[in-house]
């Protein structure tokens, strides 16, 4: 009730990397504002350029950065939806096709030789607290310090990212050189799972766990998932050695290290589409550091009902789009082949076919956030230069209209301001206070909306009058000279229509227009006043607009 | 004429112009001017001053000069002596105990002094303690004497070393004077003709105002501000992007809703019902009433199979979406939801007709506070939805909208919103801080979100957002949204809020 973006911006996640690092990887040495161009247009910000004394010096003060590195580097705004560019081995391989220095590789899954394929066997437990899960082989891999770091920073960024802070993916990995499968993903009672959790000296039941990590800055968000369960979802190798208890820990004894060179990644989850994406990012990743590169060994998840399935998929799909729909939508007229070589350049290898009718377009395990051709039409966009498309403005032609209380309120704002009054501009929440003991009456009576998840008391309710905002306004603003006159003219909640004791009895009256009732007018009452911190008489006229419509 | 009866303006004026008609060409220093009338030196200056708001009568000098001026301890000596010879005249001939003359008002500073002049001589061991004697018959008090030459006008006749000693004493200062020297000029008069303030109704009848002089206005003043009342500055801004968007043909979509279901607020915008922006932490729930119930259907089932099992082209999100977080009410966390109610009514006509709409209104994030950001801001939204629009048109708009603010250098950056693609953000040129600053955030709305409200596949949305608190806090000058939204605004900043005029 009225009394007298498209577009919501998303977190985007931020990744930090070495400038040295990503230079010597893209081959080539940029000035920051170059490589600033670069990113805006390839869609990415470069955020801040700072290094890791910096970072510790601004959030600790300088004494604690003493010692830290000085290493300078980039902290880069990737698209919330482009999970292949949270690493510098991804933002690098994306960089490096799109600036057509490379082609952008073909992963490839591989049975092993010589070896049987590693299997993962869910058991039907599982199903009351994370039903899923999805496993794959890292071979003959080889890590340096920095490849390390990447690979848990990585994980770290999924986890934050799509996996929803864990909730519906987490990610283990393992040497897989300390277990020997097949592995067991069950369930279990939480006093009956007991392991040396990673980075820990001593052994541990899941219970002890929780409140072990119940202080911890970081796990301790992660401990509501599987609290409340009765069972505790756990993964063990044949031997009974625990590899994890997702979503919190990994066991100690499966630690991975700069000398690992076979890495046993699994992925737990409650949303399988989720699991199969993050672990086709990780492996497509890091393949490019195994001794065949790109190429990720096929490890067997099998279901309690027998059904096998192979992973990691590192599916590719193909997509026809017509050019000519490429072109309108943009608002260009390149030829098909340009089109495909565009489309190429974005990771996203495309050919003509059909006499020039069509364009095949691949689209790699790294892009699931390609889901429809809109999203391949942009990717052309972007590859062409969103800066190099001709602007245009539209042939639509349309008569305007003006939302009729919208257009009443503008008019009786000119014309309420033009009789001395000033427009103040209060927030819609305020507390149950405000509307119910301040005002004289009961919050039941109130016909308030509640909100559930109010983060101070500020916010409970949403506001049944527009007094208490214009009273709070003239008790901060004592010190002006009397007399203050104030008006505002804004929307109200109410479950449906309410009552008023915020009169003086026998100094108010109802206002009735058009045959009904539309609001009060009168001297405040002394109570009301009072609450709201004032000491001078205070009249006031409230009147619901909408009937004058 | 007696000086008191000069000190009132015209006649105090009039003695001055005749005192210079005296003096000649040469002209006279106030100073000397004043004291000849006997008139303090500002009495003086203000008859200057009234004369110089007269035009070409005189014609006046500032000069500044520097001059000896007694301190009122100095004053108090002219009139009761200096403290060593008021010591001297309070012995008497059998002398004073010490402790009683140093408890004299000049005791302490007179005693001292008189010793070193040997006025008086103390005697350690007489009777009942230490006693003070006169040392000479009598005394000449040359202090006095002094500054009574100062008073006079005459410091210029003292020895230097005097007169240092003295301003040591705290007895004389020299002070600076602003004087002026005054000459006669070229409309020179000894009578002062009395200057009209105001034109009135009867000078206008009688047409006496072609022969009055009227008084120079004083553009130094600050005024008085007529009383009125006043628009909040933010929907002062608010009042010209309608203006705009009325001006560019856009229809105003209804937002009197600040409750809204998140079917409408994020499922029918294609928002999975996992996306963060769902969370606790960054949209208010309601409580009581909690859930919405009242559903068109048909659509929200072809949303939920849009999201959990893809269709028209799109592969979908594959999850199990479920009806009961659909249901959940909250404060709208954009105005898109209303944009998505309208984009389905407008599916909803026999016969599609293109459509331009826009909003500004409330909106309300669950998110921590700080200088730039509240729990309830105002979005700006604008939405065009018509057959074959590119995304060239896209931008087009946002030119000839932006050209509108004032803001004429745009660059689109690639983005990602999750019911736009594609999606571009707005950065312009800010000539202040010499970088490019993003104003706003855009797209073209997702097949999948409008499909299944049955618009006709040929049919794009483009559409395009930003907050009304930046631009009105750049236009403003205000740092922290506290001072510019809220009960614990200053009224004083409403008061002052000048025009809006976005693009001067």
């Amino acid at each position: 009730m009225r009394s007298a973006a498209v577009v919501q911006v998303c977190d985007m996640p931020t990744v930090s990397v070495k400038r040295e690092l990503l230079f010597q990887a893209l081959g080539r040495r940029y000035t920051d504002e170059e490589f600033d161009e670069l990113c805006f247009e390839f869609g990415l910000e470069l955020d801040e350029i700072t290094s890791e004394k910096d970072i510790i010096s601004k959030e600790q003060g300088d004494g604690k950065a003493e010692g830290a590195s000085d290493i300078i580097l980039y902290k880069i705004d990737v698209p919330a939806n482009r999970y292949d560019l949270l690493c510098l081995e991804g933002l690098v391989r994306g960089l490096q096709v799109f600036k057509e220095r490379i082609k952008a590789p073909r992963y490839k899954r591989i049975m092993p030789v010589n070896v049987d394929v590693q299997r993962l066997i869910i058991t039907e437990e599982t199903a009351q607290v994370r039903p899923h899960a999805v496993a794959a082989v890292l071979r003959n891999i080889t890590f340096s310090k920095d490849r390390y770091d990447s690979f848990i920073d990585l994980q770290e960024k999924l986890h934050q990212n799509i996996c929803r802070k864990r909730a519906l993916v987490a990610i283990g990995t393992h040497d897989l050189d300390t277990i020997s499968g097949p592995f067991t993903y069950t369930a279990r009672p939480p006093s009956e799972i007991r392991f040396k959790p990673l980075n820990q000296s001593k052994e541990y039941t899941a219970s002890e766990i929780m409140d072990l990590y119940r202080t911890d800055s970081q796990l301790k968000h992660y401990l509501h998932i599987i609290e409340n369960k009765p069972l505790y979802p756990v993964i063990y190798d044949s031997n009974s050695v625990v590899l994890s208890m997702p979503p919190i820990i990994n066991g100690d004894h499966t630690k991975i290290s700069l000398n690992t060179r076979n890495v046993f990644v699994e992925c737990t989850a409650t949303d399988i589409t989720k699991a199969k994406i993050v672990l086709d990012i990780l492996v497509t990743m890091f393949s490019e550091y195994c001794e065949k590169q790109f190429t990720v060994e096929a490890a067997e998840v099998t279901y309690l009902n027998g059904k096998t399935c192979i992973y990691p998929e590192l599916a590719y799909r193909r997509e026809k789009v017509k050019p000519d729909l490429i072109n309108k939508k943009i608002g260009i007229s390149e030829t098909p082949s340009s089109l495909a070589k565009l489309l190429t350049r974005m990771c996203l290898k495309s050919h003509v076919t059909g006499n020039g009718n069509n364009i095949e377009i691949e689209i790699p395990p790294t892009r699931a956030d390609i889901i429809h051709a809109c999203d391949i039409i942009e990717d052309a966009a972007i590859a062409y230069g969103y800066n190099n498309i001709q602007m245009t403005i539209p042939k639509t032609y349309t008569i305007a209209n003006q939302f009729p209380l919208n257009k009443l309120t503008e008019l009786l704002r000119q014309d309420l301001a033009a009789a001395g009054f000033t427009e103040a501009l209060t927030f819609a929440l305020c507390s149950q206070e405000d509307i119910a003991d301040k005002l004289g009456a009961d919050i039941s009576s109130t016909k308030a909306v509640h909100i559930a998840n109010p983060k101070t008391a500020e916010f409970q309710v949403a506001r049944t009058s527009l007094l208490p905002g214009l009273l709070k306004t003239i008790a901060a603003n004592r010190k002006m000279p009397l007399p203050l006159k104030l008006f505002e003219i804004s929307d109200i909640v109410l479950k449906d229509s309410t009552k008023d004791s915020a009169f003086f009895p026998g100094r108010c009256a109802e206002i009735l227009a058009k045959g009904q009732s539309i609001g009060k007018l009168g001297v405040l009452h002394p109570d009301v006043i009072t609450k709201f911190e004032l000491t001078m008489p205070c009249s006031a006229l409230e009147i619901n607009i909408e009937p004058f419509l | 004429m007696s000086p008191a009866m000069a000190t009132d303006g015209p006649a105090l004026a009039e003695l001055l112009l005749q005192r210079l008609e005296r003096a000649g060409g040469s002209g006279l220093g106030s100073l000397e001017a004043a004291a000849a009338l006997g008139l303090e030196h500002q009495q003086l200056v203000g008859a200057v001053k009234s004369l110089q708001a007269l035009g070409e009568v005189i014609e006046a000098e500032q000069r500044s000069s520097k001059r000896w001026e007694l301190t009122s301890e100095g004053k108090e000596i002219i009139q009761e002596g200096s403290h060593e010879a008021r010591v001297f005249d309070s012995i008497p001939a059998e002398g004073l105990p010490q402790s009683k003359l140093m408890n004299l008002p000049s005791g302490k500073v007179g005693f001292s002094k008189a010793m070193s002049n040997k006025w008086v001589r103390l005697d350690k061991n007489a009777d009942g303690g230490p006693r003070i004697f006169r040392a000479v018959e009598s005394v000449q008090d040359s202090v006095r004497e002094k500054l009574q030459l100062v008073q006079q006008g005459e410091a210029e006749s003292l020895e230097e070393k005097d007169r240092n000693e003295l301003k040591k004493r705290k007895l004389l200062t020299e002070v600076v004077i602003k004087t002026y020297w005054i000459r006669k000029g070229s409309a020179f008069s000894t009578t002062v003709t009395k200057q009209e303030t105001d034109l009135t109704p009867e000078m206008i009848a009688s047409g006496s105002w072609r022969d009055l002089k009227f008084k120079a206005y004083n553009f130094e003043a600050l005024g008085i501000m007529p009383e009125s009342g006043h628009l909040h500055p933010l929907l002062k801004v608010r009042t010209q992007f309608r203006q705009i968007f009325l001006e560019m043909g856009f229809t105003e979509m209804p937002t009197n809703n600040f409750i809204e279901s998140s079917f409408w607020n994020f499922d029918a915008l294609f928002q999975p019902q996992q996306h963060p922006a769902r969370d606790q932490h960054d949209t208010f729930f309601l409580q009581d009433p909690a859930k919405a119930t009242d559903f068109p259907m048909d659509y929200l089932k072809r949303v939920k199979k849009i999201h959990s099992q893809g269709g028209y082209g799109s592969q979908g999100y594959k999850y199990d979406w479920t009806l009961e977080e659909a249901r959940k009410n909250i404060l709208r966390t954009h105005t898109t939801a209303v944009s998505a109610r309208m984009l389905y009514r407008l599916a909803q006509q026999e016969k599609f007709t293109p459509a331009k709409y826009f909003s500004i209104d409330r909106v309300f994030r669950n998110e921590t506070l700080d200088a730039t950001h509240l729990a309830e801001f105002h979005q700006i939204e604008g939405v065009v939805a018509d057959y074959g629009l590119t995304l060239g048109d896209l931008m087009g708009t946002l030119r000839e909208f932006f050209t509108k603010l004032g803001i004429s250098q745009l660059r689109f950056k690639p983005a990602y919103n999750p019911y736009t693609e594609p999606s571009m953000e707005v950065f312009s040129y800010h000539q202040g801080l010499q970088k490019w600053v993003e104003v706003g955030n855009s797209g073209i709305f997702r097949p999948e979100m409008l499909l299944p409200m049955g618009l006709p596949e040929g049919v794009s949305v483009i559409a395009w957002g930003l907050s009304l608190e930046r631009p009105t806090m750049i236009k403003y000058g205000i740092n922290n949204i506290r001072e510019l939204v809220g009960h614990k605004v200053n009224l004083q900043m409403v008061y002052d809020g000048p025009l809006c005029r976005l693009d001067a």
